[in-house]
């Protein structure tokens, strides 16, 4: 007397055979489902995330000097550029050893307003004001010099520095976020 | 570690050991029924000095635990309590902040061991791999401990190490996402010290996981021993109780003393100073260097001019450590018998303290004063290559062409001999 399962073998590819894919694959499923919220809860949380925009006075920024503030836990550098340095900015457009080309023009809307997320693109320590080879920023975590308009030069940090999201709400405020 | 001849003749507890044979575990692992070979000199005392580390680590965490809060606004403050107001407070985090640093020296100088007497080799490959584990874990466990005290070093020391994790930008904004998934938030903030917090809790209790899993690999074919040769018949070997527990003990008291003299005399030589300053993320100390037991790998990270390949060549010169047993072709272990290959081990060791070295150097610091000035990021280049060639060429190359000295028969032969000569 042949059984149901020894029926089943014979044709090749059983309804067993079919159940046990199916349970498996839903248990896949489940077993991601549940590991997502244990991976995701290590994002940043809603009240972290709300952290809304800061609004800064630019008033009080004389020519030739940079504003340090913290936005989101990062120090955001807030730059009056002097004329001289607008001009370097804009000539060095060209120069052969930007690592990540890219015009002042595009890091500044207003000019005489330089504003960048002050973090080195290597690995995130803050650079120093005025130092370096081009007398504008210096990483002194492993050697990083940025030029006049924030872009890196020369040293191991891979892009420029960061420009965020702002606008100006009049000629002496700036929101940033 | 497996069932052993233990029997008891306490009837009580046979009694317990007839439903739960742990003391014949023990017995056998630790104790009389564990037979071990019997010329294994010093250098086999770092393993139980080791463990004696995790569990010193272990009590005065715990203890720490109960008077610090993980939270940017108290961490600090908390550690300053914990040395001024907790009674022996300041004894308990010298122990821990110390004894995290005799750990590291501990196990290093275990590694060292098993490299020289080719403990890596068959059949012991998988017993190498759980102690890499092990060292792994506690790198990841002293990095994020030395977060916890919240200051200068801590909050960027973890801030350069985390981003690291950033060099894996593969497609736009994908370093970007790891880094706010690793930080909880925008940059290292207060979330990223209370998960660092909760797994510089864990991790040494998966260490202590590991290190059964170790003892467990080392106990199916023995220990090796100096002269790398397999311990054969019952001459080879001695009950591990009393004559290596006595000799462990020894050792140990003489490591206490080293260790307590680190505690009392100076127990911030190994920290440093900017470690008392409050972290400030607006700030970034002029000179930022980790702990020193990871500086061989911080320098050859600086080495690399590109961010992604540096981040790929310093976890490279970590993980090339489980390769070590295929990359070594030679049929006998110890470096006794291997001149040539022993003479690159003292080289490979004394370029690794000089990578450490360098490790705390500026990048433009002069190290050699001719043609012109050497700085220290040339020399860690060539230090670094000199690193990997040692395991891509040297190892493979001298191991498998080097002539060996003649190995003894047995090792009761060589004891004997060695008695003979007086
Ligand atoms: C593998 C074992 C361990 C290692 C290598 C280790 C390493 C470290 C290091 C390097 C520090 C920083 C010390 C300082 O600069 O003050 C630290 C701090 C701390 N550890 Fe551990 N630890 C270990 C186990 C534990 C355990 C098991 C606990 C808790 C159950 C713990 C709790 C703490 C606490 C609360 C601090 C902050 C207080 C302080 O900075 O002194 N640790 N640990
Ligand atoms: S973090 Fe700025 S150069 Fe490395």
């Amino acid at each position: 007397m042949t059984t149901k399962d020894q029926v089943e073998h014979e044709e090749g590819v059983t309804r067993r055979n079919f159940l046990y894919v199916a349970t498996g694959a839903v248990g896949a499923v489940g077993a991601a489902s549940v590991v997502w919220p244990l991976v995701d809860q290590m994002n940043p949380s809603a009240d972290v995330l709300a952290l809304a925009s800061v609004e800064v006075d630019l008033t009080a920024i004389p020519e030739g000097q940079t504003l340090k503030i913290l936005w989101r836990g990062k120090p955001i550098f807030i730059r009056h550029r002097t004329a001289a340095e607008i001009k370097t900015a804009v000539a060095d457009n060209g120069a052969t050893d930007l690592i990540d080309p890219e015009d002042d023009q595009a890091r500044a809307e207003r000019p005489e307003w330089l504003i960048m997320v002050g973090v080195c693109t290597h690995l995130g320590c803050v650079p120093l004001d005025q130092r370096g080879d081009f007398n504008a920023w210096f990483c002194p975590c492993h050697g990083s010099h940025y030029d006049i308009s924030g872009r890196i030069r020369k040293g191991p940090a891979p892009r420029n520095l960061e420009v965020p999201k702002y606008a100006f709400l009049n000629d002496t405020t700036v929101k940033i976020g | 570690m497996g069932s052993s001849n233990y029997q008891p003749t306490n009837k009580a507890v046979k009694w317990f050991e007839d439903r739960l044979p742990i003391l014949g575990l023990m017995h056998s692992t630790l104790g009389a029924g564990y037979l071990a070979p019997r010329n294994l000199n010093y250098w086999w005392n770092f393993g139980s000095l080791a463990g004696f580390m995790l569990v010193v680590q272990i009590i005065t965490g715990v203890i720490l635990v109960m008077h610090y809060t993980p939270h940017v606004d108290m961490a600090f403050r908390a550690v300053e309590h914990i040395m001024r107001d907790v009674n022996y407070g300041w004894l308990i985090r010298y122990t821990h902040s110390n004894g995290a640093s005799m750990f590291f020296v501990v196990v290093y100088i275990h590694i060292l061991r098993g490299m020289y007497f080719g403990s890596y080799k068959s059949p012991r490959e998988v017993l190498w791999f759980l102690g890499l584990v092990i060292y792994l874990l506690m790198m990841a466990t002293g990095f994020m401990g030395y977060v916890l005290p919240w200051g200068q070093m801590s909050f960027w020391g973890a801030t350069v190490i985390t981003n690291l994790f950033g060099a894996f930008d593969f497609y736009e904004g994908m370093g970007e996402s790891i880094l706010h998934l690793l930080w909880g938030g925008f940059a290292v903030d207060n979330p990223t010290l209370q998960r660092f917090f909760s797994l510089h809790y864990l991790l040494p209790f998966v260490i202590v996981g590991v290190v059964i899993l170790h003892i467990w690999a080392l106990h199916l074919p023995g220990s090796n021993n100096p002269l790398g040769i397999d311990a054969k018949g019952p001459g080879d070997k001695i009950p591990f109780h009393p004559y290596y527990t006595a000799k462990d003990l020894f050792g140990l008291s003489f490591f206490i003393v080293i260790l307590a003299i680190f505690i009392f005399y100076m127990p911030n030589i190994m920290g440093h100073p900017d470690n008392y300053i409050e972290a400030n993320p607006m700030v970034t100390p002029p000179h930022i260097v980790p702990e020193w037991y990871y500086l061989p790998f911080y320098t050859i990270l600086k080495a690399v001019p590109d961010k992604l390949f540096g981040v790929i060549a310093m976890f490279a010169s970590i993980l090339i450590f489980f390769v070590l047993p295929w990359l070594d072709g030679s049929k006998v272990r110890s470096a006794k018998f291997r001149p040539t290959t022993a003479f690159f081990f003292w080289l490979f060791l004394i370029n690794t303290l000089y990578l450490g070295y360098l490790g705390t150097k500026l990048p433009d610091e002069i190290m050699i004063d001719m043609a012109g000035g050497i700085d220290a990021l040339t020399m860690g280049r060539i230090s670094s290559i000199f690193y990997f060639a040692y395991f891509i060429v040297i190892v493979p190359l001298v191991s498998r062409m080097e002539s060996t000295k003649p190995v003894p028969i047995s090792i009761a032969q060589s004891v004997l001999d060695a008695n003979k000569k007086g």
